[in-house]
């Protein structure tokens, strides 16, 4: 009977370790962003509804800002839209678009069909900005601080609930 | 039901068809040496898209722009090393097939080597403990050699 105890002992270890590890493991599919707590990358980009005016991440510093990435090719972007537009209603941050990989026409006709929750869209039809900050498939979200610094990063459309408890309260200052 | 051979053929063709379009990387650099790198680089790169191929193998729009990056960067002369830094800088260490070493994971790749250490140490205690234990086993020996 002893000499089971210690095996036995061995595997209750492996058992419990691999039972907190699977409790604990991130969302699966769901890669943690490696730009939290970096600045966030430059770019440079003409915007969308002002085509002679240009949209840079130095330009935007000194407030905070949610870069949403979206494409009138993405559908899960539709069905984030409505989000969206009650983010804009709260008037808690201004939204910047980066319109990823898409066409232009498509894109005003969107705007002007779905309603534009953004404060300002830039274009980024070659898609490096993208590639800078790490979109893999939109929609995706950063929370970026009044000193340039990513907060935080959503992945796949916002939700209510995401809004309420990630987003909203970094931005107030409840949770950093 | 019956196969007729012409089913066949066709058949065959087809497989053979979408072998041929599965090579969609046809991305030639000037030089060869450049080449087998970029090769070497798309097939150790993730595709964050699909997740579990290399950016050579996906046909999805972002592995084409991450394999663009590739082919740049080593035009303009950037390491291999280099290369998938600025990879993981945007995309963390999850976009390479072949992880790095640092603190974080020191330890799953140092474990195997603890265990072994620990196995040998447990050995050598078990062989030295019974060697103590049959002496007369000896003396037999010796005198089998004598006679």
């Amino acid at each position: 009977m002893n000499r089971f105890l210690v095996p036995l002992g061995v595997f209750a270890l492996l058992v419990a370790v691999l039972a907190i590890a699977i409790r604990h493991a991130p969302e699966k599919g769901i890669i943690a962003s490696p730009l939290i707590g970096k600045p966030a990358p430059a770019f440079d980009l003409p915007s969308l509804l002002e085509p002679r005016q240009r949209v840079s991440a130095a330009g935007l510093q000194g407030h905070w800002y949610l870069l949403n990435v979206w494409a009138t090719w993405c559908g899960e972007c539709r069905a984030e839209h409505e989000m969206l537009l009650k983010v804009k209603a709260t008037g808690a941050v201004p939204l910047v678009g980066i319109d990823w990989k898409d066409d232009d026409q498509r894109a005003h006709e969107w705007l002007e069909q779905l309603g534009n929750p953004y404060q300002v869209v830039a274009v980024d039809r070659a898609g490096r900005t993208a590639i800078d900050w790490g979109v893999y498939a939109a929609p995706e979200s950063f929370l970026v601080n009044p000193q340039g610094i990513v907060v935080y990063k959503v992945i796949g459309a916002l939700t209510e609930d995401t809004w309420m408890h990630q987003v909203l309260p970094r931005v107030q200052g409840s949770l950093r | 039901m019956r196969a007729p051979r012409s089913h066949l053929a066709g058949l065959t063709l087809l497989l053979m068809a979408a072998g041929a379009v599965h090579a969609l990387d046809t991305t030639v650099l000037p030089d060869p040496k450049l080449q087998a790198r970029y090769v070497a680089l798309t097939h150790e790169l993730r595709c964050m898209q699909c997740q579990n191929e290399s950016i050579a193998d996906s046909p999805v729009d972002l592995a084409a722009d991450l394999r663009e990056q590739v082919r740049e960067q080593l035009l303009a002369g950037r390491t291999d090393q280099q290369i998938r830094d600025w990879m993981a800088s945007r995309y963390s260490d999850f976009i390479l097939f072949r992880p790095r070493y640092s603190w974080r994971n020191a330890w799953l790749w140092g474990t195997p080597v603890v265990l072994l250490l620990l196995g040998a140490v447990i050995a050598v205690r078990i062989v030295r403990q019974r060697a103590r234990l049959l002496p007369a086993d000896h003396e037999p020996l010796d005198e089998d050699l004598r006679s």
